[in-house]
């Protein structure tokens, strides 16, 4: 407890609320105790002057001085606000907490009325009262307190529902608790915080409020005085002595803000985590490691490829290094699947590849070129046109990678309206062309409707579409599959590999399922920390492995002839974590053929034509199979 | 055939939003003329002799009550009041012996400009400075510029409107001498009072609409919008403004009410012979049938702008029918 108000205190904005806080609160006990004599005396001699060195802001009608009235009134302001604010905390809290007590229709008909009356302005509610309990400093405290009554019915009303359903009141309540037992011993107990710190805003706003009913003339009345009533009597006279406005004025204001600004910084410090206080790691310059020298990419026909990237890196603040030296290249219509498991940086080189690392990540290569277009460069129209046309992606979730505010055919349509200039009814034209090209049944009418009148597997075949409204030498797609049913699943993937046969697109296609990526893709990249560990053809997975992890990854799929008797086989450990990754073999930990030298010297990516492996050990036969924890990842 | 399920599946959501939202509309319509008829009878003592003051004859007292049906059993009088409601009768004010529908016809317009043009100003500002600041200090940019513009927002949505009103009227009347700081007769007497009424709603609709930005542009849709390689403008206006617009309208309705109830110290600030100044005015001299009346026009203008905030969003967002539904 004490540490998070410390922390309050720590914020800028929260030390310097409660200093303010302190101030008008000492100015509310001593004010009229110092200067309330002083505050009365009558100057007839001297009325209505404007500011001098006897008197900083002037007097007003009866020549009494205004700076120390604005003072004075410091007390009778504080003193209503908070008194209106207590009326409208415990009215609050029993419209608000009477829904739990008393049954359930009677409860929901006393919450509709709130709702309702939650709807006004709290302005409009404190007129109204004030015209029924009239014009004068009772009448406006009840005004207000009332006024401001629905809003914390509605809090309470929160709080308490929140509250209720945990596991806590349903046991007292199983134990045979009463109700209003539960009510005080349990919920409102746990609601207390979030009602006082709203209570703290709460009784800056009534001081405002009030301030602006006796501006009115309807709050407090003469002889006595706050600080609203002073403006009403300063406004009038504003061009003969504007200090007699400003001053009362500036004082509602401090204490306004005052209120306010600590209720919001406690609210802030006491509410979520560390928030707005955490330190947030500063960018730092990666150190580049010279990877190309062992990493030699083979050598191929340059017109033929489609994707070249050449050590490739990926770094977050930490620094984090999630890739770190990916090389590769994809050939016109050819499919690429890269696996690994979750963290092995195979989404990452795909999100780097498309130039959708966020903006807090860092992209470095040594080449990076999508049918020779450097994709690092500058954006420019004719850049956007290029990758917009010969590059789609296809997301992993396709509930949340439309646009839910749009509909579909018009955001197939942009494609076409934004790279070729085609017009809007042409290009919606095309959209359901494309539509049907994915085979999405009544495209024309499908097209009109939005995201969320699709399944997931018609979303999904819908972005491929948005794939193909452009001519893409060059299809991405991150886990297509993942998130879909497994019926729809195998749908999907018919139609990656119907679109690519048909036009001769290059598919990348990342999963961690390496099942699925070794029936659809010709070459497979296996990824371990960030780095590829194995590049080899589709049709050697099965026998021909030769990484230690390729072949515990293709051991972990069942097929025909695994024995169902044992416990499916898995790779012991966890993937390194990697803010902290080893200075040799990252696999080391979990491979059964690791040494010493495995532990101190990382493997580099051997370039054997067709076949790259990157182990000390590579082909050795395994030791017995293990089984520890789980191989194939969770979506 | 496949065509006419779909558009009945379109249709029927729409039916019911309808109907929930139009009998929420009747529901709160009922509740606030309750409240407006029965103001006058939560009053302790008798109204019609506090009005007139305690010297004024007990006949005069009596005559003036029967005038205006207050000996009647309450259930009549209820009843008459809802009639007068509905032909546009609401009674005569008891200081000026108008009728009250006559009152608040001339006094109405002022306001609603008033009102209308700050609303205006307030959006004209809030969005575009919301979606700069949003794109601005989206994720791992411009960290000093959202703690300057947060912190200046939070403390200028504070300052109330009748203070702002009255530091406008120092600075831009008594200093410098270039507005008119009352009433409404220039079009330059507009741009104070308006001013007022809409620096504090402009702020607190800038952070909400920089939040909702800085939120939407983490999500997966504006990252397919980047894989189409749009351009920037597009983005941010085209997909992530009106996903982004959902929450701002709904707390733009909000202030949009509030800011038909801020009018009343505003007006008092500057003269404005809007309905605003009236009231206060009716309070003073216990003129009741002005109140009750400016209070009802005041609540439905707050329902009309909540009722249409509500359509307008689930147009925007058609996900909202369904979850009204």
């Amino acid at each position: 407890m004490n540490r998070r108000w410390s922390r309050v205190l720590r914020t800028p904005l929260g030390l310097a609320s409660a200093g303010l806080m302190v101030l008008v609160l000492g100015l509310a006990v001593l004010g009229p105790v110092l200067w309330g004599a002083a505050a009365e005396a009558v100057d007839t001699d001297n009325i209505l002057a404007g500011p001098s060195s006897a008197h900083w802001a002037g007097t007003d009608n009866l020549g009494r001085d205004i700076l120390l009235r604005v003072l004075v009134a410091a007390r009778l302001s504080i003193v209503l606000a908070l008194l209106a604010v207590v009326i409208a905390v415990v009215a609050g809290l029993l419209l608000g907490s009477a829904p739990f007590l008393v049954g359930k229709r009677f409860g929901r008909l006393l919450s509709a009325t709130v709702n309702i009356a939650v709807a006004f302005p709290g302005l409009l509610l404190a007129l109204f009262f004030a015209v029924v309990f009239g014009v004068g400093a009772t009448g406006a405290v009840l005004a207000i307190g009332l006024a401001g009554a629905p809003a914390f019915a509605r809090l309470t009303q929160t709080l308490v529902a929140g509250i209720a359903a945990r596991d806590y009141v349903a046991a007292a309540r199983v134990a045979g608790v009463g109700r209003v037992r539960i009510l005080f011993r349990h919920v409102l107990p746990n609601a207390a915080e979030p009602l006082v710190v709203n209570a703290t805003i709460g009784a800056g706003a009534a001081l405002l409020s009030f301030a602006g009913l006796s501006f009115l003339g309807l709050g407090v009345q003469s002889p006595a005085y706050d600080w609203g009533r002073l403006l009403h009597d300063g406004i009038g006279a504003i061009y003969v002595n504007p200090a007699a406005a400003i001053a009362p004025g500036t004082a509602v204001l401090v204490a306004g803000l005052a209120f306010n600004l600590f209720g919001e910084s406690v609210a802030k410090g006491l509410g979520v985590g560390a928030g707005p206080l955490a330190v947030l790691p500063a960018r730092t310059e990666s150190v580049r490691r010279p990877e190309t020298a062992v990493e030699e990419v083979r050598s191929v026909p340059s017109s033929d490829v489609v994707l070249d990237v050449r050590d490739l890196e990926v770094t977050f603040p930490g620094p984090v290094r999630p890739v770190r030296g990916v090389t590769f290249a994809v050939r016109r219509g050819e499919a690429l699947g890269i696996v690994g498991e979750s963290g092995s940086g195979k989404s990452l080189t795909a999100l780097a590849v498309t130039g959708l690392v966020g903006d807090d990540g860092r992209v470095d290569a040594a080449r990076l070129e999508l049918l020779g277009h450097d994709l690092r460069a500058a954006d420019t129209p004719v850049r956007r046109r290029t990758l917009g046309t010969s590059l789609a992606m296809v997301f992993q979730d396709p509930m949340t990678s439309f646009n839910p505010a749009r509909r579909i055919g018009g955001q197939l349509a942009e494609v076409a309206i934004h790279h070729q200039g085609t017009a809007r009814r042409a290009a919606i034209a095309r959209a359901v062309d494309r539509l049907a090209a994915v085979r999405i049944p009544d495209a024309g009418t499908r097209a009109r409707q939005y995201p969320h009148e699709f399944s997931g597997g018609m979303r999904q075949r819908a972005m491929i579409g948005m794939g193909l409204m452009g001519t893409p030498a060059l299809i991405v797609a991150d886990e297509p599959t993942t998130a879909l049913d497994v019926t729809v699943q195998q749908q999907v993937l018919d139609l990656l590999a119907a679109i690519r046969a048909a036009d001769g697109v290059a598919l990348m296609l990342i999963s961690h399922d390496v099942a699925v990526v070794g029936d659809v893709c010709d070459r497979v990249l296996v990824m371990y920390a960030g780095r590829i560990v194995e590049d080899l053809p589709a049709t050697d997975l099965a026998g021909a492995a030769r990484h230690p992890y390729t072949r515990a990854l293709v051991d972990a799929v069942p097929d025909m002839s695994t024995d169902l008797d044992e416990p499916l086989a898995t790779i012991p450990g966890r993937p390194v974590d990697p803010a902290h990754m080893p200075p040799g073999c990252a696999y080391a930990d979990r491979c059964p053929l690791a040494d010493a030298h495995c532990r101190a010297e990382d493997p580099p990516l051997t370039a054997d034509p067709g076949h790259r492996v990157a182990c000390w050990h590579a082909g050795e036969p395994l030791p017995t199979p293990r089984a520890a924890d789980e191989l194939v990842e969770s979506p | 055939m496949t065509a006419s399920i779909a558009a009945v599946g379109q249709a029927r959501p729409w039916v019911r939003f309808g109907t929930r939202r139009l009998g929420r509309l009747l529901v709160s319509l009922w509740v606030l003329v309750t409240a407006s008829f029965a103001m006058i009878h939560l009053i302790p003592g008798d109204p019609v002799r506090g009005a007139l003051g305690p010297t004024a004859p007990a006949e005069l007292v009596e005559a003036r009550r029967a005038a205006l049906g207050l000996n009647d059993p309450i259930l009549t009088q209820y009843v008459h009041y809802l009639e007068g409601l509905v032909t546009g009768d609401l009674g005569t004010s008891l200081s000026s012996r108008l009728p009250v529908s006559d009152i608040v016809a001339q006094r109405l317009p002022a306001t609603l400009a008033l009102a209308g043009l700050a609303f205006l100003a307030a959006v004209v500002v809030a969005i575009p400075l919301g979606v700069a600041m949003g794109v601005l200090t989206r994720r791992g940019h411009g960290r000093r510029t959202e703690l300057g513009f947060t912190t200046t927002s939070i403390v200028v949505a504070t300052v109330p409107d009748f203070l702002v009103g009255v530091a406008l009227v120092y600075v831009f009347g008594v200093r410098l001498g270039w507005l008119p700081v009352a009433g409404n007769d220039t079009p330059q007497a507009y741009v104070l009072p308006v001013l007022a009424l809409a620096i504090g709603p402009a702020a607190i609709l800038a952070r909400i609409v920089r939040v909702e930005m800085v939120r939407v542009l983490e999500a997966d849709f504006v990252r397919t919008a980047r894989a189409k390689r749009l351009p920037a403008r597009t983005i941010y206006l085209g997909h992530a403004l009106p996903n982004a617009a959902t929450a701002a309208l709904t707390l733009g309705g909000l202030l949009l009410g509030g800011l038909v109830a801020g009018t009343v110290l505003v007006e008092n600030v500057f003269a404005w012979p809007g309905l605003g100044s009236t009231i206060v005015q009716s309070i003073l001299n216990k003129d009741y049938p002005v109140v009750q009346a400016i209070v009802l026009v005041y609540g439905v203008g707050v329902l009309v702008v909540n009722t249409v905030v509500d359509v307008t969003l689930a147009r925007l967002d058609p996900r909202s029918l369904i979850r009204e539904g």
